[in-house]
């Protein structure tokens, strides 16, 4: 039996819940980010998905997105970063706890 | 498609996923992470992707997981204090994934097999990407000029 399109949405799904977890629970800011990479990436699980199980004959539309949402999520990586690193830089910490500065 | 290839790749990505997610030592995360991604990479050449995953690959594991290392190494003093998963935050995942698989099996429409479709060449990608895709391309481009700017511009030393 080959897996459907069903069984994909799901693993879909954990990897998301998987991220989720990360982006809630961490309180290191690099891990928080981590988890929204890892969302990301079920997002593009579940386009190719999409695009793979599409009945009719089709143009590469499902994989252009992926392209473009994985340059996309480099570009956030590579700023997300150096914003942990500029905020180290500031406090001393990455521990998102510790930054309540706007905290009324 | 062969399922026992994709039911071992599931399982070790999913494992390297909540791996990622719960363990102490931040530098074992972030291997998780990058096994995480080459996984998903592997769905992607089960799922007749060739190209995105290898792009996932070179941009993830070879790029993203090394920034995320050397982030990890210039921010060193502050290690050791991240403690594993918060209650609610793993009750609220666990409840999206309860909801979202509920949806999934109660969608019939989703529950078919793989057509029979025409591989996916590079050729092809790049005829689309030079073709009806040139404007988000050069958008893409822009914006990954203004984003690498910004970063080096956020981690530059402040004048004294």
């Amino acid at each position: 039996m080959t897996p459907t399109l069903q069984v994909f949405l799901i693993v879909s799904a954990a990897l998301f819940s998987a991220g989720l977890i990360a982006a809630l629970s961490r309180r290191h800011a690099i891990f928080i980010l981590i988890g929204i990479e890892m969302m990301l990436a079920a997002a593009n699980l579940n386009f190719i998905a999409f695009w793979h199980f599409n009945p009719k004959p089709q143009a590469p539309t499902g994989v252009m997105i992926a392209i473009f949402s994985i340059a996309i999520a480099a570009a956030e990586a590579a700023v997300g970063l150096a914003l942990v690193i500029a905020v180290y830089r500031h406090y001393r910490t990455t521990s998102v706890d510790h930054l309540d500065q706007l905290k009324g | 498609m062969s399922s026992v290839a994709f039911a071992l790749i599931t399982i070790l990505t999913l494992a390297a996923a909540l791996a990622a997610a719960t363990l102490q030592n931040l530098m074992h995360a972030t291997l998780s992470f990058a096994v995480t991604l080459v996984g998903v990479a592997a769905l992607f050449f089960l799922l007749g992707a060739e190209f995105v995953g290898l792009v996932l690959v070179f941009v993830y594991v070879g790029a993203v997981a090394v920034l995320i290392v050397f982030t990890i190494l210039l921010t060193r003093r502050d290690l050791g204090k991240d403690r594993g998963a918060n209650f609610w935050g793993a009750v609220l995942a666990v409840g999206l994934f309860g909801g979202l698989t509920w949806a999934i099996l109660k969608t019939p429409s989703v529950a078919i097999v793989a057509p029979h479709i025409r591989a996916l060449t590079v050729k092809r990608i790049g005829e689309a990407l030079m073709t009806g895709y040139v404007w988000p391309l050069q958008c893409v481009g822009l914006l990954l000029t203004a984003a690498l700017i910004g970063a080096l511009v956020l981690v530059m030393e402040e004048k004294r």
